[in-house]
């Protein structure tokens, strides 16, 4: 299996070896079961499909239903598509958890950043804003020029300006597992991953 | 206890004593130098201490040589060796960073009793 659903559960710290302190994201990964194994055959691609997280049977739709009834497995909140390894065996309902991951491997976490909404352009994009004082009226969080007069006479296209922020999906790459704990299914990466506290990531090796 | 507090509680150590801002303490702090290891006693007045769980610091002030000294120690750190509470200190704030400003006599902290 190339990879997982998991939950962020939050950042924490963990001593290595050297005393010295790692910061840790921990995520909950799995376990998560297979529902669907796409084949060139029948889909067009390889591909196969894997859910986490339970839901109720009574807030899940009839296809959905049907769906999870296929493949054996109770209703589940999140589902997503993974790489196949070649040579491997996939089974409907088959169960992965935190155990595919070992310690010392890089990985790849996939998930929706923090939604700020409509921001201006000194949260968004980092602009110093105007002055505060000396006469000043509306100006301290404001862009500035956005460009130049008569000629061209238009707003080139690409100029930062206030508008939504976050709530983008994004991928962090590179972040090593410092630590498994199968017994929990809880995977320790060394840094920080999009999104909130308890938020759905897509972990990939 | 939430789940990310359970997650990391086996870093949690549960043999150093209590102590709190105004103690003076004596810390044996472990130093790798060159692969090997010694100990080294760092002793001074506990100013603060912030954050919870795993994340606890605590800071510790001295003089030496004529100068003020500060370090902060992870409390949960595998580097300290042993934690001795010397003195306890009476003291009616939780930060003690008005020692930074004053020398001689007026560090003098009163003992707990």
């Amino acid at each position: 299996m190339k990879g997982l659903i998991a939950k962020k559960l939050g950042m924490s710290q963990i001593f290595d070896e050297n005393g010295s302190v790692i910061p840790v994201t921990i995520l909950q990964a799995g376990p998560c079961c297979i529902t669907q194994v796409k084949t060139i055959d029948n889909d067009g691609y390889d591909a196969v499909q894997i859910a986490y997280g339970d839901k109720k049977e009574k807030n899940t739709n009839k296809p959905l239903k049907g769906h999870f009834k296929k493949a054996g497995v109770t209703p589940k909140r999140f589902l997503a598509e993974f790489d196949i390894v070649t040579g491997f065996d996939y089974e409907m309902g088959q169960v992965f958890n935190a155990s595919i991951f070992k310690q010392g491997d890089l990985v790849k976490v996939t998930g929706a950043s923090k939604g700020r909404g409509f921001s201006g352009v000194m949260k968004r994009h980092g602009f110093a804003g105007g002055p505060k004082t000396h006469g000043q009226r509306e100006h301290p969080r404001s862009a500035g020029s956005i460009g130049q007069a008569s000629d061209p006479s238009r707003v080139f296209k690409g100029v930062k300006m206030p508008g939504q922020y976050g709530n983008k999906k994004m991928t962090v790459e590179n972040l090593k597992v410092v630590k498994i704990d199968t017994e929990n299914n809880h995977i320790f990466v060394k840094g920080a991953v999009p999104g909130s506290n308890n938020g759905m990531v897509i972990v990939n090796k | 206890m939430n789940k990310l507090q359970e997650a990391v509680k086996d870093q949690l150590r549960d043999d150093l004593p209590e102590f709190s801002p105004g103690d003076t303490l004596s810390i044996g702090v472990r130093v790798v130098e060159g692969g090997k290891e010694r100990l080294q006693i760092f002793k001074g007045v506990v100013i603060s201490k912030s954050g919870g769980g795993v994340e606890e610091t605590f800071t510790v002030r001295k003089i030496s040589g004529g100068i003020g000294v500060e370090r902060i120690f992870p409390l949960h750190s595998p580097m300290i060796n042993s934690i001795k509470v010397d003195r306890k200190g009476k003291v009616r704030r939780a930060k003690l960073h008005y020692l930074r400003g004053l020398t001689g006599k007026a560090t003098r902290i009163t003992e707990k009793r």
